[in-house]
């Protein structure tokens, strides 16, 4: 076992962590700034937590239902993780750790939440609708870059603005924007992770990859669990699973604030 | 004629510190007739004749003589390769890595595997600028404890300070024992997690803080503020001891 992880397997045995945070603490403060991006994208939002630091944008555009769904608009996610951000990232096609975070993290939370009403994205049924695409870069990675990304994804899309749609000529004027996209729900993704028998939140690089497994759980206002995604090596009981459930929602409550 | 340039100047490349001949082109400047001149962007240090440009940031080069921790990335027939955060990585050889025999074909991962994390002297840097490096000699070993943090190489002799002066008193206030590597790397060891964190705080802070004056007084104040309310009484009697241990064979823990 490497130095680094025997040093914060042992601090986190003793009741400590590598920065001197408590176990389910966040690293302070957590900064979310919107319209970074305003002139080229409908929403954007930048969220920062200690030194990790991920970009977000939202683009619209007018494309066919899925025949499944004539009635409904779609929703895609999609996660880069920059070179520059981690020594461990690599140019090309997108890695596991970027889809797993896009499809859990991004699709799966805010479309199984229903937060956004696709059906409101609908302009004709079976043949045009509204497509959301998230953008999400990484900028950055000093640990937790789950919870980052499902915050700023959050963030650029309550700072989302529909642009002008002219239904006679068919044509979207990018410059000009009407309303808000709507928000019906906050779908907050808490990863906690567990190291030995303690689980904590929000880890740094390298007591993230001390950890034995992790699980990262999104959950509404009301308490709804809507998505969850298991990762790491080690095996979870049936009582961890809860204890982490109980610590996502408590969690939730406190990054939802924020937004 | 003279010098043009104050000390503590921040210096672009190109820029003419002084001229004439009594003065000396150190690190970081080279002479170009009359002139010295600065290669790169750093703050002026004049030490009598001597006219030096000290880099703010930038990666580590190795020298001869240094002391640095790496990590071994890979093991070759004849040693070990360390990552040493320098362009080049470096060899350690077999027979600079211990003083005992190693039989033909025996297996490396014993005295070092991949992932260890060694502290090792610089014994020559090659004419490609990678270095060689040794592990015997006191204080050299592999570190299996501990906590490892970076910084800037560039800062390092203020975190030593003159004559270790400042290493020292960090050392002494919070009971630690450090090994500053000159590549930037710090090894710190505690008994005391809270100690640990100071320690580290304290090592960032001179980091932070290493183009002041005064640095010593600022960090002992800094410490004693820090030491005030922990109410941590220092027990000297179990100072920690780290005596250099052979190498032990088939996994055996060095602790």
């Amino acid at each position: 076992m490497s130095l680094i992880k025997n040093h914060i397997i042992g601090l986190v045995n003793a009741g400590k962590r590598e920065d001197g945070r408590g176990y389910l603490e966040y690293r302070k403060p957590i900064k979310i700034e919107y319209g970074i991006s305003a002139k080229s994208a409908e929403g954007s939002a930048r969220v920062c937590i200690g030194d990790t630091e991920v970009i977000a944008g939202i683009k619209m555009e007018i494309g066919t239902p899925y025949p499944d769904t004539p009635d409904q608009g779609s929703l895609q996610a999609n996660v880069e993780l920059l070179p520059l951000s981690s020594p461990e990232f690599e140019s090309g096609p997108p890695s596991i750790e970027s889809i797993e975070l896009s499809r859990s993290v991004v699709d799966r939370g805010i479309r199984e939440s229903r937060a956004v009403d696709l059906k409101k994205l609908c302009i004709k049924e079976g043949e045009k609708s509204w497509i959301i695409l998230i953008d999400v870069y990484s900028v950055n990675d000093n640990g937790n870059l789950s919870d980052a990304i499902g915050l700023v994804a959050l963030a650029a899309l309550k700072d989302a603005k529909f642009p002008k749609y002219d239904k006679k000529t068919d044509k979207i004027d990018f410059k000009e924007h009407t309303e808000q996209v709507k928000l019906k729900k906050i779908p907050i993704p808490i990863t906690v992770f567990k190291i030995g028998s303690k689980y904590l939140i929000d880890p740094t690089i390298n007591e993230e990859k001390a950890s034995d497994s992790r699980l990262m759980i999104t959950t509404t206002e009301d308490g709804e669990i809507c998505a969850m995604q298991k990762g790491g090596n080690s095996q979870l009981s049936v009582e961890d699973v809860e204890k982490m459930v109980e610590i996502a929602i408590e969690k939730g409550k406190e990054l939802r604030k924020l937004l | 004629m003279g010098i043009l340039a104050k000390e503590r100047d921040i210096v672009v490349p190109g820029e003419i510190l002084a001229t004439g001949m009594d003065f000396l082109p150190a690190g970081g400047a080279y002479r170009d007739k009359e002139d010295i001149i600065a290669s790169q962007v750093g703050m002026i240090q004049i030490d009598n004749r001597l006219v030096r440009v000290v880099p703010l940031s930038g990666r580590y080069a190795s020298k001869r003589g240094d002391t640095i921790i790496g990590k071994v990335t890979d093991i070759t027939f004849s040693g070990w390769i360390i990552d040493i955060g320098c362009a080049k990585d470096a060899m350690l050889g077999l027979k600079d890595a211990t003083s005992e025999f190693i039989e033909r074909g025996a297996d490396l991962t014993q005295y070092f595997n991949i992932g260890d994390i060694i502290v090792a002297k610089i014994f020559n840097v090659t004419r490609v600028k990678s270095a060689d490096l040794t592990t015997k000699g006191p204080g050299l070993m592999k570190l299996t404890r501990g906590r490892l943090i970076d910084i800037q190489s560039t800062k390092v002799p203020r975190v030593i300070g003159k004559q270790g002066s400042m290493i020292m008193m960090i050392k002494d206030m919070t009971n630690t024992r450090i090994t500053v590597g000159q590549n930037g790397k710090v090894h710190i060891l505690a008994q005391d997690p809270e100690m640990e964190l100071i320690a580290v705080e304290v090592i960032k802070m001179i980091e932070a803080n290493a183009h002041k004056h005064g640095l010593t007084e600022i960090v002992k104040k800094f410490l004693d503020d820090k030491l005030k309310g922990k109410n941590i009484s220092i027990d000297k009697t179990k100072a920690i001891v780290l005596e250099k241990k052979p190498i032990l064979k088939n996994g055996e823990e060095n602790v």
